[in-house]
């Protein structure tokens, strides 16, 4: 059906992005179809390697899952970020990737996650990476008559820890100005062994910084390490100017966040 | 007239908190608001909006769009009268219908992002919006120009090129941006300055901010074969609307019946028409009703928010903190049309304090904006901010408290302001000792914490109110105004006709009557329904009294002067035994047996509505890393005169002390190089969400305005005065840096922060 | 598009309407079947003026296809006051005067009933965050807060 009636045909989850965009008479689609309606896209499964997320599980069903919460906090913070109460309830990941907003608060932190992105259409089912997912604003690697299904995040070993924080100018309902995830491990003696640091709203699509995972594996969260970190955060940043912040002080607050997101991390995978 | 109530200490219901008459209708979800009425065969009408700020309309082809079916009307310009340039002397505020009409529907030229172009009315709103895409525009795109100061330069585009500025002499030979200036001086600044030990001068800029209802404008037009329309609209004054209706559409007045909708939010920007004129044209070319509803991107583009400003500030002062001079001059951003506040700048900035030598100007300019519009107190905040931020400065270089240098310079009863207005009785004094004493004043702070005070002074508006007040058989009371109820006036209302009469509340329902059964009202706006339209009602509610008195003496076959009316009875003349006092009811079932219905009615022109200050406090927290400001703690003092419904006074102060919390921190329109406007919606116009701030401390100062039977002042606009001033003189004591320019929003506030940081090491 | 037959129960009726593909769930409240108790404060999510309980959850139904709602139950404003007898936030919203003009008071007390079923001994700071996603431009949110607190208490207290 996504396939034959083509770039007209939208599929939604939540609506909450979709049905403002149609509003705004920014698409006219000429056929919808209801993601939800596809039970597998409903749920949350934990497998053996990995828990697989519906496309079209929202925040609040996310927030309401404490095992899920309590292995990867930093991601369900950041989709539970997504909007009010009110948002919460209709809102997905699914629907937050495909959306492929630069801004979009769960694409870092499941990029500092890792996960994957499972895509099904007409030639079956394949899986990608969160970083690849997102091409440009507004576009995404999905090829004609292609749609997520789910998400992956692996199950993280012991002593691991992840944290989402964004700037916005108000305490609640603004888009991020900067985002910024971190995931990582550590050994029993509270060095890291692997992390992942990723930022959001300072360019074309949220993005990993490759170079954090060097500053951090083998040490520890010392000033410098943190200074650093600020430092590669701030010279990944290829930000614009825009009604939401500018370029330098997106610039700026990229490295405060990730030092901060850095710390929460720490602190949940030395609980963990 | 006053001694009655004036002698009363111990009101039953004035001042009492009371539930609203109207309030189980409003959580319940039967209110009905401008959007939630129908009309049997309504059609529905969308407005074709300019895409460019400023260009010139060379043609409009609006054959497809009619051949469409479904479509009924189509309308442009040419559909709606013109109007000729108003001649001086021109009022404190413009209100040139010459501009109204095109702002309605753009003529000769579109003049900002959103401008009326077109208008459609069609069986559905699908079919309306399919109709605008057929209509053909043909523009001339001109360059457009915002910044106000650029604007009143020479060599800047023309917005208009009729409009040369007026009050120089001999006329200018071009045309201008700048429409007037309005100005105002005493004494001899440039001696008070020499006088001066310290001096402190100063630019600064605010932008333009939008009131931010809820409720969308909405409005339906029923128009008759015989020249009659009925209009249902969401306004703050349907009088006003019928009025501006009248002219622009070239009307008799008493053919034009309007009935205000309950009301969803105004502060404002619901004092004028927008979509009501198009509504009746296009009923009358269809011949059927007419709905329509403006959506919230097209509220944020076409509809008025108040005046941007550019502005420097200069105060020279004793070490004493006795002020010795004080000069100002500011740019005020009309948008596409005259009338800005400009003399309301005049009169804010210094009058609060006897400052010898004055001398304040303010210039209104036209930009490629949307015309400008009232906003809670207009023209007043932005003043206050330059003014009041000025006195902060030099309350720190003089190393003065600041309330002290406020009380040292204070105006007291039967002072001038810089406009001439002498001030009656007045709480400036009991406000900043209030104030000084309250406990916030004293308490510590944390880090990154910062302080700041601002006093706001607010001159109110009375005007003319109508009032019926009709007593029905079974005793109970209908009272009726003119005025919409925006945030609780029934109460005050009800409360002060039973305070009159001496019956229960609950006797008494208030109601809002359309424009063809009262007297002119003006609008609910300038803080001046409780006072003038409270007058009116105390003066209708009193005719009745003296009504019922003549009944009761008819009744009696005594002399009328000798019936006192006591605790809602006439009570009969000592001596006659037999005679029992009668309650209203008892009057009541038997008037329309003794002569007729009883009803009062007062139609006034209220004046003396005074001056009125709020003095704020408030703590905010800065992250030094990020520039985010929290407001921790709000304090606001005010001389409220005699609170009514002391509940919805509060309400006012807190209200208006959070817009202005929205306004200092991170309330502002973004326009791109061609300015078309980048946030249309509430995502991006930030206002503050109820996790932004902290709980609002009202004190109401009761200083009875002696002009009035209970001593009211207005309440709904000093708390949003001195708020912008406030917050940003917290935030500037937060960081330790001087801003001077609003929005303090967290890219300005952390670049000065690490400005700082950088030039102190 | 696409004209679509739902059922769904509202305010405890079934109700059957009939809606296009891209006709909001507030379209069809406000329009289909005359609830206009829900208000359309900006159409996309950002104000909260049309907040609803749907299958428990609070919804912006502006927000929510008309399409979607099928077998749903859905509580709007109409349905918060139960024979007559008001809802404890009904009544004390009108005790602390927290309301104004009231149009966002219907999203606000559909909001505040579902955060007070999750949260029954709420902060300060959780009810402000909790009305986060409903603005008010009135009251400044000072009264609202404590008309919720105060109706948490009372609701607490009494057991209901």
């Amino acid at each position: 059906m996504l396939g034959a009636e083509g770039p007209k045909a939208k599929v939604f989850a939540g609506g909450t992005d979709l049905l403002v965009q149609m509003k705004e008479q920014l698409i006219e689609p000429s056929l919808l179809i209801d993601l939800k309606k596809i039970a597998e896209t409903r749920k949350i499964a934990f497998e053996k390697d990995v828990v697989r997320i519906g496309a079209a599980v929202t925040g609040a069903e996310m927030g309401e899952n404490d095992k899920l919460k309590a292995m990867w906090p930093g991601v369900v913070e950041a989709v539970e970020l997504i909007g009010s109460y009110q948002i919460q309830g209709r809102a997905t990941m699914g629907g937050n990737l495909c959306n492929a907003s630069p801004a979009a608060d769960s694409v870092p932190a499941l990029i500092a996650a890792d996960a994957r992105v499972v895509i099904a259409g007409p030639n079956g089912t394949r899986e990608v990476a969160v970083e690849k997912f997102p091409t440009a604003p507004g576009k995404t690697c999905l090829d004609k008559g292609e749609f997520v299904v789910s998400i992956l995040l692996p199950i993280p070993p012991k002593h691991s820890g992840d944290a989402y924080l964004r700037f916005i100018p108000r305490t609640e309902m603004d888009i991020a100005v900067v985002g910024a995830g971190v995931a990582m491990t550590l050994d029993g003696k509270g060095t890291c062994t692997a992390a992942r640091m990723s930022l959001g709203a300072v360019s074309a699509t949220a993005q990993l910084v490759e170079p954090a995972a060097n500053i951090l594996i083998g040490n520890k969260l010392t000033d410098a390490v943190l200074e650093s970190l600020a430092d590669v955060a701030r010279k990944a940043c290829k930000p614009i100017d825009d009604k939401r912040g500018t370029i330098k002080f997106r610039t700026q607050v990229a490295g405060v966040l990730a030092c901060r997101a850095a710390k929460i991390a720490w602190q949940r995978a030395e609980k963990n | 007239m006053n001694e009655i109530s004036k002698a009363k200490s111990n009101y039953k219901w004035v001042g009492k908190r009371t539930p609203r008459p109207d309030g189980i209708d409003k959580v319940t979800g039967k209110a009905r608001y401008g959007d939630d009425m129908i009309v049997p065969g309504m059609l529905h009408a969308k407005i074709l909006r300019s895409p460019h700020a400023h260009a010139r309309i060379l043609s409009i082809d609006t054959s497809k769009a009619k051949a469409l079916k479904g479509v009924k009307a189509v309308m442009t310009h040419a559909d709606i009268p013109d109007h000729p340039l108003m001649k001086p002397p021109y009022p404190p505020i413009v209100n040139d219908m010459h501009d109204i009409c095109r702002n309605v529907m753009a003529r000769e030229k579109a003049l900002y992002d959103g401008h009326a172009v077109a208008a459609v009315a069609a069986t559905d709103e699908a079919i309306a919006i399919e109709a605008l895409k057929l209509i053909e525009v043909e523009y001339e795109v001109l360059k457009p120009i915002l910044d106000p100061m650029d604007a009143a330069q020479p060599g800047a585009p023309i917005l208009h090129d009729d409009q040369f500025t007026f009050g120089i002499e001999p006329k200018p030979d071009k045309p201008s941006n700048l429409f007037r200036s309005i100005k105002g001086q005493r004494g001899d600044v440039e001696k008070g300055f020499a006088e001066a030990d310290v001096i402190v001068e100063r630019d600064y800029s605010s932008e333009p901010v939008h009131q931010g209802f809820i409720e969308p404008l909405a409005c339906i037009a029923t128009a008759s074969e015989n020249d009659s329309v009925d209009l249902w609209t969401t306004t703050q004054g349907h009088f006003v609307i019928r009025a501006l209706c009248s002219k622009v559409l070239k009307m008799e007045i008493a053919k034009i019946r309007v009935t205000a909708s309950e009301i969803g939010g105004g502060f404002g920007g619901k004092n004028t028409v927008y979509g009501e004129p198009v509504a009746i044209r296009l009923s009358q070319m269809s011949g059927r009703p007419v709905r329509m509803v403006m959506t919230r991107s097209e509220i944020f583009r076409a509809t008025g928010p108040t005046v941007g400003t550019r502005s420097r500030v200069k105060i020279g002062a004793k070490k004493d903190g006795t002020i010795t001079a004080a000069h100002a001059e500011i740019y005020y951003q009309a948008g596409a049309f005259k009338g800005s506040p400009v003399g309301r700048a005049v009169e804010t900035f210094f009058s609060a304090y006897t400052i010898p030598n004055v001398y304040a100007i303010a210039h209104d300019v036209c930009v490629n904006r949307p015309r400008v519009a009232a906003y809670r107190a207009p023209g007043a905040p932005m003043a206050c901010y330059a003014a009041e931020s000025t006195l902060n400065e030099l309350a720190d270089k003089l190393g003065m408290d600041p309330i002290d240098l406020r009380l040292k310079n204070a105006v007291t009863d039967g002072c001038e302001s810089l406009m001439g207005t002498k001030f009656g009785h007045i709480g400036l004094v009991d406000v900043l000792e209030q104030m000084k004493n309250h406990p916030h004043y004293k308490a510590p702070l944390g880090p990154n914490q910062g302080r700041g005070f601002a006093l706001g002074y607010w001159m109110h508006g009375g005007g003319l109110s109508s009032v019926s007040v009709n007593l029905q058989d079974d005793g109970t009371v209908t009272v009726a105004t003119g005025n919409p109820d925006i945030g609780g006036s029934r109460s005050s209302m009800r409360a002060m006709s039973a305070e009159e009469l001496g019956v229960d509340i609950e006797t008494i329902k208030p109601v809002v009557g359309d424009t063809s059964v009262l007297g002119y009202s003006h609008l609910t706006a300038g803080s001046r329904t409780t006072f003038a339209t409270g007058w009116a009602v105390v003066n209708a509610t009193r005719e009745i009294i003296e009504k019922l008195r003549a009944l009761a003496a008819k009744k009696w076959d005594v002399p009328v002067d000798d019936v006192a009316w006591e605790a809602g009875s006439a009570i009969p003349p000592a001596g006659k035994g037999d005679l029992k006092p009668m309650t209203l009811k008892e009057l009541a079932g038997i008037a329309t047996k003794m002569g007729g219905a009883i009803a009062g009615h007062s139609e006034i022109n209220a004046g003396g509505a005074g001056a009125a200050f709020s003095a704020q406090l408030v703590d905010v927290e800065v992250d030094p890393e990020t520039g985010f400001v929290s407001p921790k703690r709000y304090t606001v003092v005010q001389d409220v005169g005699r609170a009514i419904s002391p509940d919805y006074v509060e309400g006012q102060i807190q209200g208006g002390a959070v817009q202005g919390i929205g306004w200092a921190l991170n309330e502002e329109y973004f326009y791109d190089k061609d300015a078309k406007l980048q946030n249309t919606g509430f995502l991006d116009y930030r206002m503050p969400v109820a996790s932004d701030v902290p709980m609002i401390d009202a004190v109401l100062v009761e200083v009875p305005n002696p002009n009035h039977p209970y001593g009211v002042r207005g309440v709904g606009e000093p708390p949003i005065v001195p708020a912008p001033a406030a917050v940003a003189n917290a935030v500037e004591h937060a960081i330790g840096k001087y801003m001077g320019s609003l929005p303090l929003s967290p890219p300005k506030i952390l670049e000065a922060i690490q400005t700082t940081k950088a030039a102190a090491e | 598009m696409a004209k679509h037959v739902v059922t769904a129960v509202v305010n405890g009726d079934e109700v059957d309407f009939t809606c296009r593909t891209d006709q909001t769930l507030l379209d069809v409240l406000r329009t289909e079947l005359y609830l206009t108790g829900s208000k359309n404060g900006c159409g996309t999510g950002d104000c909260g003026a049309c907040t609803v309980i749907m299958n428990g959850r609070p919804v912006n139904a502006c927000l929510v296809l008309g399409a979607e709602v099928g077998s749903a139950e859905i509580e709007t404003i109409e349905g918060m006051a139960k024979g007559g007898e008001l809802h404890p936030l009904q009544r004390k919203f009108l005790e602390h005067a927290a309301l104004q003009c009231g149009v966002c008071t219907p999203g606000i007390l559909n909001m505040a009933k579902v955060f007070l079923e999750k949260n029954p001994d709420p902060t300060e700071i959780e009810v402000r965050y909790g009305l986060a996603g409903n603005l008010c431009r009135c009251t400044g949110y000072d009264k609202i807060v404590r008309a919720v607190m105060d109706a948490a208490e009372e609701m607490r207290t009494s057991g209901s």
